[in-house]
């Protein structure tokens, strides 16, 4: 267990990946990190700390939201889904397209690629592809990947 | 380790063993019978000398020597051993190499281990085919006699010898049971290696076998390790190569709950927290000033750029010779008609998506290590950790991950990021991971050098280029990133001045030369090294002689390529894949060849340019590429598409401004790395020809700038000499 900074044992309740966790971190603390470094759920990256690249990209209550920029404090009795619980045991339609597809280069973005695809799907099932850029351009690949996430994500969306 | 002794006693089947001497052919050191690693798991230290292992369950081991960042090596080089092997690719479990470039190094760095320079298929491509092949020979002879008939008579399909005549059949794993190994590898001649039109997996395209990892979070990179026991580490650089701390003011940082130790260093000041946040914070909270007597103190990339000018224009100052021709002074002074230009490409940053880190346990004594990183070069990070431990490389373990890419950055010599981990570890005895921030990775980054190219074209009253000239005034990189191959290799600077050779132009008389700027700037190879540049330069260049010429840009390269039929075929298929004599209103088309490394390119880029704001804007984007073989064709589609974002990027965003030696970005958005919405319908052409395979993954990336230069031009008018095209430049351009 993390100790606190004041001292003051505050524990931050929430779930992840439909467990319920209870963390001792300074309020301040990134989710990012607390996910990483305390839960031990490294999948979700870490790229620039700054909202600017979305490789950390989580779902809290279903939204996608920058966990690098979100404090632990603010995930109280939320539920956080990273990449290990988007569809645990199984691969979903966007992870099969993304493997059809050849998505992943050095593949340290595709986790947060992936949790922001996913949020778009389930927000607007039938996207254009004028959508899907829009959305997507809030995660970078510096690979390059971005013509092959189209593809996968119009694939997910065909082939269900 | 597993002893020689425990080698025997668990024999379970075969452990071919190969030296490679140097870049030359190979040379059996050892091939006998030994365990094979049916239960051995990835981490391959039980195989310290092998390159492949068959087990008796029809397991095939074979080791990989080279770093996986993304671009499929991991994958390639296994598949080709396996091809020649006709090994069951299903069957094939990969291992990775110990850190030992005397068998592992590739020839095409000279026998070092180092993945870099889209050249690890081509570097290996001889060495992993004789040896699959050799394997496959000493299958083949043992079962020959197992059956008692002639080596000639037999076959092999995947993972299976055949005798045709009797239909008899033994699986490799049958054989790994009964296999006798000669004392010496038999002996395998190119010409006997497999015909292109004999492949069973080159060229087929098989699943990169990590790429299941890389779409559930399970994929390990080096930022993902966990150790018991293990604290978390920063450390705050000083804003120039060379200077060190002249005080620290620690107490507020010392004030930090969960920190555990400041340790001042050479070269900054390292922090050492229970976690993350405790090591960011107090990193943060130091107060340091630096002493000022550094080189790189003072430079300004904005007012360096005359200076550069100064020297690249100046003919009285005699340049470094890179690739001489003929007498191209002598001709210029001759040529009908001279035209000049001036290209300038300011300093650039690699972004790639995970930030330096490393991991590192360092033992009680101080006499032996582990490490854990994504390393562009095994060797050389084992060598930087020995070297600052001063304790003999056997005593370093390296633990390999995959890389959140490279592009140029993690292969430098003194290997920094990795020692900061150690260098920490030492002071506590326990396993301390370092972690730069992204803020720390832009202000300690090593960059693509600013460079500013005076170029002069001499015709002949036919129009024929007779003359080349190319003065190239940058930063050095090569010194500064790797001073062995520098020493080594003549002390050319060949990571800035690769590209600017034109071997295959038939342009009689050359000269290009270097300029060498020494600012003290932190510089480094960046993906297409000296080829993004230079290429920028020639490519661009050529369009303006050719406008200015009265010459069509596509007709003077194939004139200029009449002696290589391979460079035309890219050409005639770019031009008809684009349309590229269909006018289009409002936008403009830009035409570029290159010829990397034999590697042939050729693009046409689609534009328009908002001329009230200057801004460009790339709508299509085609290439044709002969590669030779592509192992994995859809791979070099990934790695070309890769390839021409990243071109993108920095040809119309990218930029590191430096003052006072110290940079004045700090994370991706200020930066500008291209998102998704930024990038233009791609189409693109793989002409695999049956030739040697000469490299994929950097090859279109300097091809982007020079077409979109042109294809402004065209669309506006105005030639954009500036790299990236920044909308004020464009503005100014057009002015």
């Amino acid at each position: 267990m993390i100790a606190n900074q004041k001292g003051v044992d505050m524990a931050i309740n929430f779930s992840v990946n439909g467990r319920p966790v209870s963390v001792n971190a300074p309020e301040s603390t990134r989710l990012l990190w607390v996910l990483r470094e305390e839960l031990k759920l490294s999948g979700t990256k870490f790229g620039c700390g700054a909202g600017q690249c979305g490789a950390c990209m989580v779902h809290i209550d279903g939204e996608r939201m920058f966990s690098c920029l979100m404090p632990v404090a603010a995930a109280q009795g939320k539920a956080v889904t990273t990449i290990e619980g988007l569809s645990p045991g199984r691969m979903n339609a966007l992870q099969r397209a993304w493997l059809a597809e050849s998505v992943p280069q050095c593949g340290y973005c595709q986790s947060g690629q992936l949790m922001s695809a996913a949020a778009l799907l389930a927000a607007n099932p039938r996207p254009t592809r004028a959508e899907i850029k829009d959305h997507m351009s809030a995660n970078v690949c510096r690979c390059g990947t971005y013509p092959r996430i189209v593809r996968a994500i119009e694939r997910a969306v065909r082939e269900g | 380790m597993t002893t020689r002794r425990e080698f025997m006693v668990g024999a379970a089947g075969l452990t071919f063993t190969v030296l490679v001497d140097g870049c030359a052919a190979m040379r059996t050191e050892e091939l006998r019978a030994g365990a094979a690693l049916a239960s051995a798991p990835a981490g391959g230290a039980k195989t310290v000398n092998a390159w492949a292992s068959l087990a008796q369950d029809g397991t095939v081991y074979i080791v990989n020597p080279a770093v996986e960042m993304g671009q499929g090596s991991q994958t390639a080089i296994p598949l080709i051993i396996a091809e020649e092997m006709d090994a069951d690719w299903s069957r094939v479990v990969i291992v990775p190499a110990a850190p030992d470039d005397k068998i592992y190094g590739n020839p095409g760095f000279r026998g070092l281990m180092y993945t870099a320079g889209s050249a690890t298929v081509t570097g290996y491509w001889d060495v992993a085919r004789t040896f699959g092949a050799q394997v496959r020979r000493v299958v083949m002879e043992n079962a020959a006699r197992k059956w008692d008939v002639p080596l000639a008579e037999l076959s092999t399909e995947p993972s299976t010898v055949l005798h045709a005549k009797t239909g008899r059949r033994l699986s490799y794993g049958e054989i790994a049971a009964f296999a006798q190994v000669p004392a010496a590898a038999p002996t395998i001649r190119l010409e006997e290696l497999k015909k292109p039109e004999q492949y069973r997996l080159i060229g087929k395209d098989v699943m990169r076998v990590e790429l299941p990892t890389k779409v559930n979070g399970t994929a390990q990179y080096s930022i993902d390790v966990q150790l018991p026991g293990m604290l978390y580490g920063a450390v705050l650089r000083g804003p120039v190569e060379g200077t060190s701390p002249l005080t620290i003011d620690d107490a507020q940082a010392r004030a930090v709950a969960g920190v555990v130790r400041i340790v001042p260093m050479a070269f900054g000041v390292g922090v050492i927290g229970e976690t993350p946040w405790a090591a960011f914070d107090a990193k943060n909270a130091l107060k340091v000033t630096w002493d000022r007597r550094a080189r790189a103190f003072g430079h300004d990339s904005d007012e360096a750029i005359p200076v550069y000018s100064a020297a690249a224009r100046d003919f009285n100052r005699a340049g470094k010779p890179w690739d001489t021709a003929g007498d191209a002074r002598g001709a210029m002074q001759k040529a009908a008609k001279i035209y000049e230009s001036e290209y300038v490409c300011d300093y650039s940053y690699h972004a790639q998506m995970e930030p330096l880190n490393s991991v590192a346990s360092v033992s009680a004594a101080g006499d032996a290590c582990e490490i854990w990183c994504g390393t562009q070069s095994q060797t050389m990070a084992v060598a930087a950790v020995a070297k600052a431990l001063a304790i003999p490389v056997e005593k370093v373990k390296l633990n390999l991950t995959l890389l959140g890419g490279g592009f140029g950055r993690r292969g430098h010599r003194d290997e920094e990021f990795v020692v900061d981990s150690v260098l920490l570890s030492r002071e506590v005895k326990r396993p301390v991971k370092v972690l730069w921030t992204r803020e720390d990775d832009v202000h300690n980054g090593r960059f693509r050098p600013l460079s500013v190219h005076f170029l002069r074209a001499g015709l002949d009253s036919s129009g024929r280029i007779v003359a080349w000239q190319h003065r190239v005034a940058c930063d050095e990189i090569t010194a500064f990133q790797d001073p062995l191959r520098y020493k080594g290799g003549g002390e050319k600077d060949f990571l800035a001045m690769a590209g600017s050779e034109l071997r295959t132009y038939d342009i009689p008389n050359r000269l290009s030369e270097q300029l060498p700027q020494e600012t003290g700037i932190r510089t480094s190879s960046l993906r297409g090294i000296g080829f993004g540049p230079n290429k920028f330069a020639t490519e661009a260049f050529l369009d303006e002689v050719a406008a200015k010429h009265g010459l069509d840009p596509v007709e003077l390269r194939l004139q200029l390529l009449k002696n290589t039929p391979r460079g035309q075929a890219v050409i005639r298929a770019v031009v008809e894949m684009s349309d590229y004599r269909r006018k289009r209103p409002g936008r403009g088309l830009g035409f570029s060849f290159i010829d990397y490394s034999g590697t042939m390119v050729a693009a046409v880029a689609e534009v328009s340019v908002d001329k009230a704001r200057g801004k460009v804007s790339v709508h299509d984007f085609w290439l044709a590429l002969d590669p030779g073989i592509a192992v994995q064709p859809d791979n070099v589609v990934a790695q070309t598409e890769s390839s021409i974002v990243y071109g993108l990027g920095l040809a119309l965003t990218e930029r590191i401004a430096i003052k006072d030696g110290a940079v004045q970005q700090s994370n991706i958005l200020d930066y500008g790395v291209p998102r998704m919405h930024d990038i233009p319908e791609l189409h693109i052409k793989l002409m695999s020809t049956p030739n040697r395979p000469t490299g994929a993954g950097q090859m279109a990336t300097p091809i982007v700038a020079p077409a979109i230069s042109s294809a402004v031009f065209a669309a506006s008018g105005a030639r954009v000499r500036h790299m990236p095209f920044l909308p004020e430049r464009v503005l100014a351009a057009m002015a």
